[in-house]
């Protein structure tokens, strides 16, 4: 039985609510309209039609059409050896579809990352967090309108509250202080060496004053 | 001679709790199974392979809630695809599964050629190339995942022993690629450059090598008492589940179900090769183990074959190309953009725009050494993808563990683990 079949036995299940089937090198979509109904068709196509392999979901943002999400699903088949492709639209308003976790168990984490990256809900979900960015974390990042640089956000508590041993040390970057090259020349330039000198024990200073005076890296130097 | 018993000890708080009752204990009870405990395992412990966090939750020794927190090494590379050329995001996949970078490499080019179209006018010799690469692939990622599986049990010798054969696969690539690690060796359309001159007498030489090492390493582990000691019966997933909780590659096949893509949906020049798809049993991690020691014999025969049959001999006297001739996918010669006005051109646009791809989604599954590795394509025309999801096969295989971990002793979490053979550079994306 091939893909195109298996969608028209489909198609005449649900009559009007699947649009479709429409081939692309060699692959079937179909459309579900109405996006509630998809636990419905998947459920029908795993029992009924064999695709008892849910090979992937993902969303697209189809940022200024409308509706702006859809939610594409890839079954397969492991004993007809099918890939069936579906696809549901959701608006940005109602941003909500029905899970399929109950119909294949991977759908859990796929799920879940659709949240995660792109803010649609999955209704009777069993466990709907984010997975990859952290809990808490206010955007969705593979939205259209999200910048690929990233927007600041303020990151978790950090769980210690001393500074860390290399905090303040030569190989850490603080965000607005100098640059590592300016920090640690990488020329020996012998008209500054006390300059140099200087910043370096002002440095070791900073990092016994914050740990206590048995801290810190390096040997005791006095200034020039 | 002292007597020989076997004794269980798994979950012995129970067994003594049942015993308990049994002798009108009943009271007792509530002190047995005293409070659970939460421990947290990783992002940085040995065994977890990278980045891995699981917390679980203990009653004495055995776990009875498993919760695994990805995320750790999220880079965002869905987000960075859309953001440039097709062509420009080959490096990313080098990033993705690090420890088979030619695989990956594969595994996007020929999605998206399937979106192009030309997945079917591929030379005959670049498809020998890459599958010839994707088995090397193969064996680098298998040998390095028995060595740490055996290594996380307390194998050591065995670590040591595999990554010395792994070693020379390196070589390989860099003689290939100019790469040890991050190869990028496919382009869309093609391969970056032919075989050097040497190179398949090299592999040839090499697979000999490597199948003295595969039975030395079966010799230090598949009838070793203390190694079957600790996987057999260990993690063992059922055939439904594992096909429900859509596990792949050798994860799957070991639960018993025979579906390797190179097989139900041959690409390259699989169909032209013969091989076999080993499949286990019981799904333990012995038949994780098992199946992926198998496999690697089964890609030195694949190899062995293409070789063989390659066209244009070992060092292509016959001047096969390896790239498709089409000017608008693949860069055209460096001499030719010098002194061709069209070539020029075709340079000019294929580096500032891309490859123009037609609108339309595909997706394409590719058998990586750890499971399906997809790629969902949906352009709107154009050099870059509109979207572009990777489906990435270790995600997938440990979204089980919830299901799996509960029940088994806290040590059993390293050897099942070991067994999984993820890698967090890919899960995480």
């Amino acid at each position: 039985m091939t893909a195109l079949e298996l969608a028209e036995k489909l198609k005449a299940q649900f009559g009007d609510l699947i649009a479709g089937p429409a081939e692309f090198r060699g692959e079937i979509a179909l459309r579900v309209l109405d996006s509630d109904q998809i636990a419905h068709v998947c459920g029908f196509a795993k029992i009924k039609l064999g695709f008892n392999y849910l090979v992937d979901v993902s969303s697209v943002d189809n940022y200024g059409d409308d509706p702006r999400f859809t939610v594409v699903y890839h079954l397969y088949g492991i004993e007809h050896r099918c890939y069936l492709r579906l696809k549901t639209d959701v608006s940005e308003e109602k941003c909500e579809v029905p899970t399929v976790t109950g119909i294949w168990r991977t759908a859990d984490w796929h799920e879940r990352e659709i949240y995660d990256m792109m803010g649609i809900r999955f209704t009777d979900h069993p466990d709907l967090r984010r997975i990859l960015m952290w809990e808490g974390y206010p955007y969705f990042p593979l939205r259209k309108d999200f910048p690929l640089a990233g927007k600041s956000s303020d990151m978790p508590d950090i769980a210690f509250s001393r500074p860390a041993p290399l905090e303040g040390g030569p190989f850490v970057t603080v965000a607005g202080g100098k640059d590592t090259i300016s920090r640690e020349p990488r020329v020996r330039i012998p008209e500054t060496d006390s300059v140099e000198l200087n910043n370096r024990i002002e440095r070791r200073d900073d990092v016994r004053k914050a740990h206590g005076e048995s801290f810190g890296p390096g040997p005791k130097e006095h200034k020039s | 001679m002292a007597e020989v018993r076997d004794i269980e000890i798994r979950d012995a708080a129970g067994t003594a709790a049942a015993a308990a009752q049994n002798a009108g204990l009943a009271d007792d009870l509530q002190d047995m199974s005293g409070e659970k405990m939460v421990l947290n395992m990783g992002p940085s412990h040995p065994s977890t392979h990278g980045v891995l966090r699981i917390v679980l939750e203990l009653d004495g020794e055995t776990i009875t809630k498993a919760m695994p927190d990805v995320g750790y090494l999220h880079r965002g590379d869905e987000k960075i695809a859309e953001n440039m050329t097709y062509t420009q995001f080959i490096p990313y996949t080098d990033r993705l599964d690090y420890l088979a970078p030619l695989a990956n490499n594969v595994a996007y080019a020929l999605a998206v050629e399937k979106l192009l179209g030309i997945d079917k006018e591929l030379p005959l010799r670049c498809q020998y190339i890459r599958t010839i690469c994707v088995e090397l692939a193969r064996i680098s990622s298998h040998l390095l995942g028995i060595g740490c599986f055996a290594m996380d049990v307390g194998a050591m010798t065995v670590f040591l022993h595999t990554f010395t054969e792994r070693e020379k696969i390196y070589n390989l690539c860099e003689a290939l690629t100019g790469a040890r690690f991050t190869t990028t060796y496919t382009r869309i359309g093609g391969v970056s450059r032919d075989t050097p001159p040497g190179w398949c007498a090299a592999v040839e030489k090499f697979l000999d090598e490597v199948l003295v090492n595969i039975d030395e390493t079966e010799t230090l582990l598949t009838r070793n008492r203390i190694w079957v000691d600790r996987t057999r019966d260990v993690g063992v997933i059922s055939k439904e589940d594992a096909i429900d909780y859509g596990l792949t590659g050798p994860n799957l096949r070991a639960s018993g179900v025979e579906f390797d893509l190179r097989k139900d949906q041959p690409y390259l020049i699989y169909n032209e090769l013969k091989f076999e798809i080993p499949i286990g049993s019981v799904g333990d991690c012995y038949d994780r183990y098992l199946v992926r020691m198998e496999e690697m014999r089964q890609s030195v025969k694949l190899i062995r074959q293409c070789l063989a049959k390659i066209p244009g001999g070992f060092d292509n006297a016959s001047r096969e190309p390896v790239n498709v001739s089409d000017g608008k996918i693949v860069l055209p010669s460096k001499g030719k953009v010098m002194t061709s006005m069209e070539e020029l051109i075709h340079h000019f646009i294929n580096v500032t725009q891309g490859i123009n791809a037609p609108p339309g989604e595909v997706y394409f599954g590719h058998e990586n050494p750890k499971g399906e590795l997809g790629f969902y394509i949906n352009s709107k025309g154009g050099g870059t993808p509109n979207r572009l999801k990777i489906r990435a096969p270790s995600f997938v295989n440990l979204s089980i563990l919830p299901h799996l971990l509960p029940g088994h002793m806290m040590s059993d979490t390293v050897a099942i683990l070991g067994s999984f053979d993820f890698v967090m550079g890919e899960c995480d994306r």
